[in-house]
């Protein structure tokens, strides 16, 4: 009999913290299986923001910095000029890649630095109680929009993503989604791109994943997955950007 | 070469490998002399797009276990308090360098040394230490930088180099191959050694793996680090004060000054001995960890003894004077910032000022 399917080895065989219906978990297993089947996970070395996700070390089994807050594109800038044969990935939410780092961010992609990143996007700063991301839709009602985002005082949702693409350092950019079973897989093909081209020394990658937060959306899980589908997918579509 | 020249070249044969920087006056010319050489010598130079980014960048290079280094100017060296922090929670071996410029706010760009606090106490947020080396000559400048990146590497510690924007832009000849390396005061030049770092992020082939981190969230765990931490500092106390000495024994007034100003002093040393007057000096080569062994030895001999500290700043490393003395003699106090800088006549008059005013206090006392 053949083996298809398995714990992968780059993932411990623990519990995450991640609340009920939060995509960190899928995301970091997708990263997880993606490193194994390229067989680079004594190569890796992880970088991870400051959010939710800042833990993924007690997660991932492989080598991994913390950044201060919005600053994993400098470190992995560092360290993947330091250790070109090393395989460096940054893995940040909203608020740290597109808010508090969006200098670091754009800097490092218009650098063409040779790097794969994984951008977590669900509209909303999770570990610190819900309150608005860039990303964060019209309308949207966090702790520091009670009323939900008005474009008059807050601005727009940023694309950073788009913005991003207009650099010729960026070599590849596509936006997936974690609502549905297809689109897992379609995010898993896009972060192997990501570290294929990392591979290929083709350049800057950033998969932008769009991304459930049931807890500070104030909705059951499987309406958060309705909800990307249903909403934010219309304000940043789906598919390769770049 | 500028000082600023000489801390770059001093880096590069100390082994740095890594530097990223952002302009600023007064140290332009250490960023552009890596710009110019470190690559050509198998370096890795990065024009960072802000100080912010460039602590950042020297914190990633340090976390895969190379030497490490970043520069700027006090502004500068404010936004990176933040990296620094890092580092020092992380245990990571950096060598930042400050020529300081005169604040606060945006301030000049004539040299200044007010933000001896913000070097000595941590700087940026939590309890830690930065280990702080301030040298006084465009040749010491250069020969330190061994001394900061061994410590860097011997600690895993952020160490600071303390200058100031009139040092950063002196010219001077130096000794700058092979054994340059020249002892000071107290201290003997270091041997580059190159010890493997196990800790060091690699990819963990044949190995678990590293995690480089600060944060501790259960319960005790940050405490435990920290206690760990403080142990380091406690140990980095005992071993390595540093401090030059001049005439300070049979002294009754002894200058204190550090960096450029220890110069101006030096001269009024000078000056006030062919006069017959029994005068000293101490340059602390370490302001973080402040030299107190001799503050104390020459307070607990007995003799009647006036510290005058001299800064261009309005009164910080006065402090660390004082506790090192806990009481035990008479401190008097020489200062100008902003661009104004301590002239040795103006330190001549400030020693005849307290000298004679220890007399009218007697006369008084008298007449009472």
């Amino acid at each position: 009999m053949k083996k298809i399917y398995c714990h992968p080895k780059s993932l411990r065989n623990v519990s995450t913290h991640y609340c009920p219906g939060c995509g960190h978990g899928i995301a970091q297993k997708l990263v997880a299986e993606v490193v194994d089947e390229l067989g680079i996970r004594e190569k890796v070395i992880a970088i991870a923001p400051v959010g939710c996700a800042v833990v993924a070390y007690d997660y991932w089994d492989f080598d991994c910095s913390e950044a201060a807050h919005g600053r994993a594109l400098a470190v992995a800038t560092a360290i993947k000029r330091v250790r070109p044969q090393n395989i460096v990935f940054t893995y940040q939410g909203d608020g740290d890649l597109a808010a508090i780092g969006a200098n670091e961010t754009i800097h490092a992609a218009n650098r063409g630095e040779n790097l794969s990143v994984i951008f977590i996007n669900n509209a909303v700063y999770g570990m610190t109680g819900g309150q608005m991301a860039p990303t964060t839709l019209l309308n949207q009602k966090t702790a520091t929009t009670p009323k939900g985002r008005d474009a008059k005082f807050h601005g727009y949702p940023l694309k950073i993503s788009e913005m991003l693409a207009v650099s010729p350092g960026v070599k590849y950019i596509e936006r997936t989604s974690l609502h549905s079973p297809q689109e897992i897989i379609k995010t898993k093909k896009a972060i192997k791109q990501a570290f294929l081209n990392q591979i290929e020394g083709v350049g800057f990658s950033l998969v932008e994943v769009l991304s459930p937060c049931p807890t500070y959306w104030g909705m059951p899980p499987k309406s958060a997955l309705e909800w990307i589908r249903d909403v934010m997918a219309k304000e940043f579509p789906l598919g390769r950007i770049k | 070469m500028t000082g600023n020249e000489a801390i770059a070249e001093g880096a590069i044969q100390a082994g740095c490998t890594f530097y990223a920087g952002y302009p600023i006056t007064p140290q332009n010319e250490l960023i552009a002399y890596m710009a110019a050489h470190l690559q050509d010598r198998g370096g890795i130079f990065i024009q960072a797009e802000s100080e912010i980014a460039a602590i950042n960048m020297v914190y990633g290079a340090a976390a895969c276990g190379v030497r490490v280094m970043t520069s700027s100017s006090s502004p500068g060296i404010s936004l990176k308090q933040e990296g620094i922090s890092y580092i020092a929670g992380s245990q990571l071996p950096a060598v930042i360098v400050n020529i300081m410029r005169g604040g606060p706010g945006l301030g000049n760009i004539c040299p200044a040394q007010s933000d001896y606090f913000q070097a000595t106490r941590g700087g940026g947020h939590g309890d830690y230490y930065c280990i702080v080396l301030a040298p006084a000559s465009v040749q010491e400048s250069f020969d330190l930088m061994r001394t900061a990146f061994e410590l860097a590497d011997k600690y895993r510690n952020p160490v600071m180099i303390l200058g100031d924007g009139m040092l950063g832009q002196m010219m001077e000849p130096i000794l700058a191959k092979g054994e340059g390396h020249m002892a000071y005061g107290n201290h003997k030049p270091y041997a580059i050694s190159h010890k493997p770092k196990p800790w060091a992020l690699t990819g963990c082939k044949g190995r678990k793996p590293n995690i480089v981190r600060s944060l501790y969230m259960a319960e005790g765990d940050l405490e435990k680090s920290n206690l760990k931490l403080q142990k380091k500092y406690k140990a980095i106390q005992a071993k390595e004060e540093r401090w030059e000495e001049i005439l300070v024994n049979d002294a009754e007034v002894v200058l204190v000054a550090y960096g450029s100003m220890a110069r101006i002093a030096k001269a009024a040393v000078k000056s006030l001995r062919s006069k017959g007057k029994k005068i000293g000096l101490i340059r602390p080569i370490t302001l973080w960890p402040f030299p107190n062994k001799i503050f104390w030895r020459l307070a607990v001999n007995g003799k009647r003894l006036t510290f005058l500290v001299i800064e261009m700043s309005y009164g910080q490393m006065i402090e660390d004077v004082r506790l090192a003395l806990e009481g035990k003699a008479q401190v008097e106090f020489l200062g100008r910032s902003g661009g104004g800088i301590p002239t040795e006549e103006e330190i001549i008059n400030k020693v005849r000022e307290f000298a004679d005013n220890n007399l009218t206090n007697s006369r008084t006392r008298e007449l009472k």
